[in-house]
């Protein structure tokens, strides 16, 4: 289970977040909404312990993410995948050594196994023989999928997705929707997607939370967000520019 | 802008810098011993620092040599017999040129080649997928380029120190009339292996510092394609400074201290 208390993150004279609640149980999907610009990727960060709060505490199954030690940090990182919403690929590695990093770095398997699991992975992106490509001869569709590929490859219990379908044709964000949900319901992976993609928020998450000013406003299933008169979200789902959120940061 | 925040500015770092940069130092160091265990990612920054400098070391290496011995002949003239030549010119060559040139060569080249490496795996969010791969960037990136480069620097300062001799040579040769016995005999009387132990010893602190110095403006390096060219300039502006101060320092040690007594 993840808790995340009064998270409050400043960056100079920029409130990002000021006060962030929100709890994500085991085997839940969490789905953060909110504008571009919002701080979607920094809670994410804060998650993960990429960023460290200004005050507030995070809480991964008890620990406090905020007052780990590096070694112990590292320790809980390997039970995190994380796809960045930049792809994040290792430029000087192939492909196939993306996605297989992290299994080569910290188990025992041989390189046969190790490859063997990578083109698994790859497979289920939908990127079958890419192995030998370098990432910079991707598209950026497929940059993100080999970043999901790397993400899921060692099978974390905890998946932060940082945009999982923006760039990607609608066909691909369905099978990626579908990848997500899958993975959920067959290994019970606990996880966050951040996305303002209100089509696939819908049809991953088990919760949607909308991130607005600093603060989560609103929680709800799906069909509570459907269905819900609040102001703020409605303008989100629906994608008015008119309503209570203002276009321009004051 | 305070003097002394120009100052640092231009020549790449100020002291609480030097503090960090140092600290980076000692982290590398720790995790060595893992970093050393797996060899592909030390042979692969070693092929990168040692095969890939060789050519502009071999040329920098031959004028090197060159210039040493014209340089010795002029001030000879009339003082001193031309026999000694090739004793000055290869306890000049051993001692400050090949170590001192050779490090200023490669830092500039293998400097600037990790500084923006580095910096540009930081700016796109490479350093931080390794965290959450939860794989150390120090021992990932940071150790391996300092181990290849302590060991590459005393290799390739060995290649150019031979180049530069070889290089004296042939102006002594040719131009001076100097025959082969006698240019190396006066090598073999007088250049000691404490003068060759001496050059080394500082080509193995250079190339810590040329590691180091790429790895630390790389690994802060921050904003994007122009964030990276002021890593590139930082690297190699303050690799250099401290090649040439360490030089003295090593240079008084290593003479009143350790080989004097
Ligand atoms: N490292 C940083 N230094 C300074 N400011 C930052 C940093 N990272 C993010 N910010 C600021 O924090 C705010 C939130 O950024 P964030 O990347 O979390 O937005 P986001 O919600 O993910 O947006 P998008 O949907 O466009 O990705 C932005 O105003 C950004 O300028
Ligand atoms: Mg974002």
């Amino acid at each position: 289970m993840i808790r995340i208390v009064d998270l409050k993150k400043n960056f100079d004279d920029l409130e990002v977040l000021k006060g962030v609640n929100l709890t994500i149980n085991r085997g839940e999907t969490v789905v953060v909404i909110g504008r571009s610009g919002c701080g979607k990727s920094v809670l994410l960060r804060h998650i993960i312990g990429l960023m460290m709060p200004d005050s507030g505490k995070v809480f991964v199954d008890g620990l406090d993410v905020t007052e780990l030690k590096e070694k112990q940090l590292y320790e809980l990182r390997k039970r995190f995948g994380m796809l960045f919403q930049g792809a994040a690929l290792f430029d000087s590695l192939s492909v196939l050594d993306n996605v297989g990093l992290g299994l080569r770095e910290h188990t025992n398997l041989s390189d046969e196994e190790i490859r063997k699991i990578a083109c698994d992975k790859l497979e289920m992106v939908g990127l079958g023989r890419l192995d030998d490509k370098k990432p910079a001869e991707l598209s950026g569709g497929m940059k993100k999928r080999v970043g999901l590929a790397r993400a899921i490859a060692m099978d974390p219990p905890v998946v932060l997705y940082d945009e999982p379908t923006t760039g990607l044709d609608p066909i691909m964000a369905d099978v990626i929707n579908g990848l997500i949900r899958d993975l959920q319901k067959r290994l019970g992976i606990t996880s966050i997607a951040v996305t303002h993609d209100i089509k696939s928020a819908y049809k991953i998450g088990d919760r949607l939370a909308l991130l607005y000013d600093g603060k989560i406003v609103f929680e709800g299933t799906p069909e509570e967000t459907r269905s819900t008169p609040n102001e703020l979200v409605r303008q989100f789902i629906e994608g008015n520019a008119q309503g209570p959120i203002p276009i321009y940061e004051e | 802008m305070k003097p002394s925040e120009y100052l640092a500015g231009s020549i790449g770092f100020s002291i609480s810098e030097v503090g960090a940069g140092f600290m980076l130092l000692l982290s590398a160091i720790k995790r060595a011993p893992r970093a050393i265990k797996q060899k592909h990612l030390v042979v692969e920054q070693m092929q990168r620092i040692g095969l890939g400098s060789l050519p502009l070391v071999l040329v920098t290496s031959v004028f090197t040599g060159g210039v040493a011995a014209v340089q010795a002949a002029y001030q000879f003239e009339n003082y001193v017999p031309l026999r000694y030549l090739g004793m000055v010119i290869s306890k000049s060559i051993v001692i400050e040129l090949g170590p001192v040139l050779t490090a200023l060569v490669v830092g500039g080249r293998v400097g600037a080649s990790i500084a923006a490496e580095l910096g540009t795996m930081k700016v796109t969010e490479q350093i931080e997928a390794l965290e959450t791969l939860a794989i150390d960037p120090v021992r990932y990136l940071v150790s391996p380029r300092l181990i290849a480069a302590v060991m590459m620097l005393p290799v390739i300062t060995v290649f150019s120190d031979f180049i530069a001799i070889m290089g004296g040579f042939a102006v002594a040769y040719t131009g001076l009339d100097i025959n082969t016995h006698v240019y190396f005999n006066s090598i073999k009387v007088h250049l000691t292996s404490e003068d060759v132990l001496s050059g080394l010893i500082k080509a193995f602190f250079f190339g810590g510092i040329i590691a180091i110095m790429g790895c630390y403006h790389g690994m802060k390096t921050r904003g994007g394609a122009e964030g990276v060219g002021i890593a590139t300039t930082k690297a190699v502006v303050s690799s250099c400074l401290l090649i040439l101060i360490t030089d003295y320092i090593l240079a008084s040690l290593l003479f009143s201290a350790v080989f004097a007594g």
